[in-house]
């Protein structure tokens, strides 16, 4: 089970390698195949990650808890009525809003985490290896400077911008893919690094294909992991990025829901909880999608 | 600057002989207008305005004596904190990130499972603040589950929480940490040819010698460069830290402390001086990481 | 994958740009029509109702800006939640957005200045004396109808500034786990008290956090002049082992991670049982005997409100009896109550559940203010650090 499964995700050997794997050269002992290579075993994979899953789940159970514990001692249900709160209700129209610009600004960032970042590092790696530090310590440099600090250098900016395209939440896509641009980059970079661009596109190139089918057809299926976790941890940031947002007072769905805290906190927590569990299945989704795509290629 | 003579100074090794031609290679440059206007404007000048504030007084005049919050104790004292919590975060959030990345190997990478851990990884990368400043109080809090838990056994005053002193803030820090290197190391992971994996073996080597030999050697730039993102993303976090030991001890705290303090006003051109303190530290790490990244650069082609 | 991005985003940004220019700018508000409508320019420089042509033209004006942005007003804080909610209800068509609820008087100032000319700048600020005293040239000055209910050491005489509310620094705690009660500041020093007093706070960064200092130094021997009685008296708390570092929230007093804060009568109150099921029904607020410490905070209009009409509504509506006795009913003693005591426009039933306004407590100049700054500066982070 292991010889088959080394081979299989090798998606870098395209175009150049298809069709199913080779069976390794080393003879099988009885009933079972020594194991080579990087995989490790089962059994400790899959204790690894139970130990993992079980502690990152601690706090979130913890949260879980609290959000049925009555104040009175013992537990209840009424805090999830009490989501239904007509009292509150002038708070959640800011969630509604918060919602709406976080999943817009979502679709922002990516965007342009996509169509500015990823062509420049893909040109860097064909074309410009030695601005490669270059680009890296500007990536990296918004992770140095705290956010805080940050937003006073984007004030200026903002106050131009705004005369031009309003202060909708939409324009903090800008600043918030500034902020992603060093998570960003990381998967890619690391993808790329793993990923020989040059030959497979001097190879690509010999066999005749023009530019942007090569681009199109072997650069980025070869990068699709790194572009796809990119993406991901870009929507986590948008949808957990508060700083910025409360500066420039606009309303995003972290700065409403800091504004439900202060009304009552147990609803607070349950929002939270909410918040993360969509994020975890909206991701999920795009994973699933981004993932049955090869199967239809082969 | 044409494409051919970038090459040559560039030390690449000569397998890059199909140079393209300078026509193409000005084409080349016009690709990389759009980030660098991007990053100009939005980057490159609001760090420049961020760190220039520290050059000035609050009346607008130049001048270097706001560098004399570097003699204050209390922030030599936190810079101390921010940098010992940090790398503890990256190295423990490394260690234990690359070894979830390993256990995920063994897993199907088009299955469910993956994707699960990928989503939920990106989840928590950014669950901070607030929030998870909270959910760990409701763990490990003097009042939290396991806490209370170890009271019954250990004693009610034996135990106390750990999360509330800045050491201790690196298990709440390890909570975010873990899925970022997750999220970035795994792609470096599944780069491992397994052609090198069938060479180790077939030439008699073992599975440790193909990590020995093969793995480590190969991953130790994407491990170090994750790692060093680990330190710059726990360097300069504080929403988290602002709940916990609200009476500061971190350099991000001293410099909201300096930017929005009610009490003792007038200081918020300090703040620029200590986000400049905090770049020099993230340039010197950068520094000793691309001398590591050199040496290592000859598995890279 | 890439050219299906680049497609939406190429949609999305189109779609936003054409939004944005149907909406325009929500500030400026230029009409034809009656005679006592005010541009944006002559609105930002009205000082009082009468400029309007009486309520009913602020009303109209307000209503037609039909925004309101507030700043660092948290529901639970002084019962804002009740006095946004109460806005809102007698004047419909005004919306209000509430900004980051979390900042301190200095956020709001550089929120002012951030933003200047937009349309989320701030338009009333809710502002502590110290950070208010140094960007004076933000705001505009105005005079409220009931202006002479205000007194007069309360207010500015040109109406730049005028005090809203002050409340008393408390002790909250928990009674189901201190049963003994909290009677005198020492108290907290004994060993029942270990991992459990919590202050708001950085008092080097945070107006309410300093204030709980200054109140264990008035309670200690202290003065107004000398805070340094405090310092010494939460070093001896940190000693003990008693001080707990962490930031008090509404929900770590419901989880019971923070059972003893020192914070403003109205906050400690609004975490307690007047939160119903949201509070801590054993929260118990006490203010201990002996001088008491206030501090009032200010209410400001922004010279460059976006939505100059609304900010003055919602001024005058902050100086009527029945927001005044909301801001009561939370334990914050409001600038007029003494002139609806005279008037008997205060609510009766509240004022016995609050208790009386205490006739002395102290409150910090600017100069102490500054002299107690200074000492914290130098002294607290080597005393609780």
């Amino acid at each position: 089970m292991t010889a088959t499964a080394v081979n299989a995700p090798d998606e870098s050997m395209t175009p150049v390698q298809a069709g199913p794997a080779s069976e390794p050269f080393i003879a099988a002992r009885a009933g079972r195949s020594p194991r080579y290579g990087a995989k490790p075993a089962q059994p400790t994979s899959l204790i690894i990650l139970i130990i993992a899953g079980v502690l990152f789940l601690l706090p979130i159970a913890a949260m879980v808890i609290f959000s049925f514990r009555s104040n009175q001692g013992g537990y209840t249900v009424g805090h999830y009525l009490d989501v239904f709160n007509p009292a509150l209700e002038y708070t959640y129209d800011g969630l509604f809003v918060g919602i709406q610009n976080s999943l817009g600004l979502c679709v922002i960032t990516v965007a342009i985490i996509l169509v500015l970042l990823l062509p420049v590092m893909i040109l860097t790696e064909l074309r410009y290896p030695r601005l490669r530090r270059v680009l890296e310590f500007v990536c990296l440099l918004p992770i140095t400077i705290p956010t805080v600090v940050l937003v006073v250098g984007f004030i200026p900016v903002y106050s131009v911008l705004s005369q031009l395209l309003g202060s909708d939440a939409w324009t903090l896509g800008f600043a918030i893919g500034v902020i992603a641009l060093p998570y960003a980059y990381r998967p890619i970079a690391v993808n790329l690094a793993g990923v020989d661009v040059v030959t497979l596109t001097e190879a690509a190139r010999s066999l005749g294909a023009g530019w942007l089918p090569v681009l199109w057809r072997v650069v980025i299926p070869n990068l699709r992991r790194g572009i796809l976790a990119a993406c991901f941890i870009t929507i986590a940031v948008v949808l957990g990025e508060y700083t910025i947002a409360s500066f420039l007072s606009r309303t995003t769905f972290q700065t409403a829901l800091v504004l439900i805290q202060h009304s009552d906190p147990y609803v607070a927590v349950i929002f939270s909880l909410i918040a993360l569990l969509l994020a975890f299945v909206l991701l999920l989704a795009i994973g699933r999608l981004g993932a049955i795509r090869p199967r239809s290629k082969d | 600057m044409t494409a051919l003579a970038s090459n040559r100074g560039a030390g690449v090794t000569p397998r890059r002989r199909g140079a393209p031609s300078p026509r193409r290679a000005a084409t080349g440059w016009i690709g990389l207008i759009p980030f660098s206007v991007y990053a100009l404007l939005f980057l490159g000048i609001p760090a420049v305005l961020a760190i220039a504030s520290g050059f000035f007084t609050s009346g607008g005049a130049f001048t270097i004596s706001n560098f004399s919050a570097f003699g204050d104790p209390v922030i030599l004292k936190d810079l101390v904190g921010s940098l010992g919590l940090s790398a503890a975060s990256a190295i423990l959030g490394a260690v234990i990130g690359a070894l979830v990345c390993y256990a995920m190997l063994g897993m199907n990478p088009e299955g469910w499972l993956r994707t699960i851990v990928d989503s939920a990884a990106s989840v928590l990368a950014q669950f901070g603040g607030v929030m998870l400043a909270f959910a760990f109080i409701a763990t490990v809090g003097n009042q939290g589950l396991i806490i209370l838990i170890l009271k019954q056994v250990f004693g009610e005053n034996a135990v106390s929480s750990p999360i509330y002193t800045v050491p201790g803030l690196t298990l709440v820090y390890l909570y975010f940490e873990i899925p970022l290197m997750v999220l970035t190391f795994m792609p470096a992971l599944e780069a491992l040819k397994p052609a090198w994996g069938e060479a180790v073996a077939t030439l008699g080597g073992s599975r440790w010698t193909y990590w020995r030999e093969v793995g480590f050697p190969i991953l130790a730039p994407a491990f170090f460069g994750c790692m060093i993102l680990l330190f710059a993303n726990a360097f300069s976090s504080f929403a988290t830290a602002a709940a916990l030991i609200s009476q500061g001890g971190i350099w991000p705290l001293d410099i909201q402390r300096a930017l929005t303090s009610e009490t003792v006003v007038g200081h918020e051109n300090e703040a620029g001086v200590i986000a400049l303190g905090m770049i020099v530290v993230m340039v010197v790490l950068m520094s000793a990481y691309g001398v590591l990244q050199r040496r290592a650069a000859r598995w890279e082609r | 994958m890439n050219k299906r991005y680049l497609a939406g985003a190429a949609v999305l940004a189109v779609a936003a740009l054409a939004l944005t220019a149907c909406s325009g700018t929500a500030g400026a508000s230029t009409n034809a029509g009656s005679t006592k409508t005010l541009t944006l320019a002559q609105a930002q420089k009205a000082t009082s109702v009468a400029d309007f042509g009486g309520m009913a033209g602020l009303v109209a004006a307000a209503t037609k800006e039909g925004h309101l942005n507030v700043i660092t007003l948290p529901p639970s804080w002084a019962n804002y939640g009740q006095i946004i909610q109460g806005f809102e209800k007698k004047y419909p068509g005004i919306k209000i957005n509430s900004a980051n609820p979390d900042g301190s008087s200095a956020d709001e100032v550089a929120a002012a200045k951030a933003q200047k000319g937009q349309s989320t700048a701030p338009d009333v600020f809710d502002i502590g004396t110290a950070v208010m005293n140094q960007n004076l040239d933000l705001f505009a000055p105005y005079k409220v109808q009931s202006w002479g209910d205000i007194p007069a050491d309360y207010k500015d005489a040109d109406g730049l500034w005028y005090y809203d509310y002050t409340g008393l620094m408390s002790v909250g705690y928990d009674t189901k786990k201190f049963p003994g009660g909290v009677k005198k500041i020492d108290d907290l020093l004994g060993a029942d008290f270990k991992n459990s007093v919590a202050i708001k706070g950085d008092p080097t960064a945070a107006n309410e956090a300093a204030s709980a200092v200054y109140m264990a130094a008035l309670q200690s021997g202290g003065t107004a002049d000398d805070v340094q009685p405090g310092v010494d008296f939460f070093q001896k708390l940190k000693k003990a082992g008693n001080f707990l570092s962490t930031l008090p929230t509404q929900a770590t007093v419901a989880s019971g991670e923070t059972p003893v804060v020192i914070q403003w009568s109205f906050n400690n109150v609004a975490w307690g049982p007047a939160a119903g099921s949201a509070g801590n029904p054993n929260w118990k607020t006490v203010v201990l005997p002996g001088a008491g410490l206030g501090s009032y905070y200010n209410q400001t209009i922004n010279a460059d409100s976006p939505n100059p009409a609304a900010a003055r509504l919602w001024e005058e509506y902050l100086y009527t009896p029945a927001v005044q006795n909301l801001y009561l009913a939370a334990g914050a003693y409001p600038a007029q109550l003494a002139a609806m005591e005279k008037a008997k426009t205060v609510d009766a039933a509240t004022l016995t559940k609050v208790g009386a306004a205490p006739k002395d407590f102290v409150q910090l100049t600017a100069d102490q203010a500054t002299k107690a700054a200074t000492l914290l500066s130098s002294k607290w982070a080597a005393a609780v650090g």
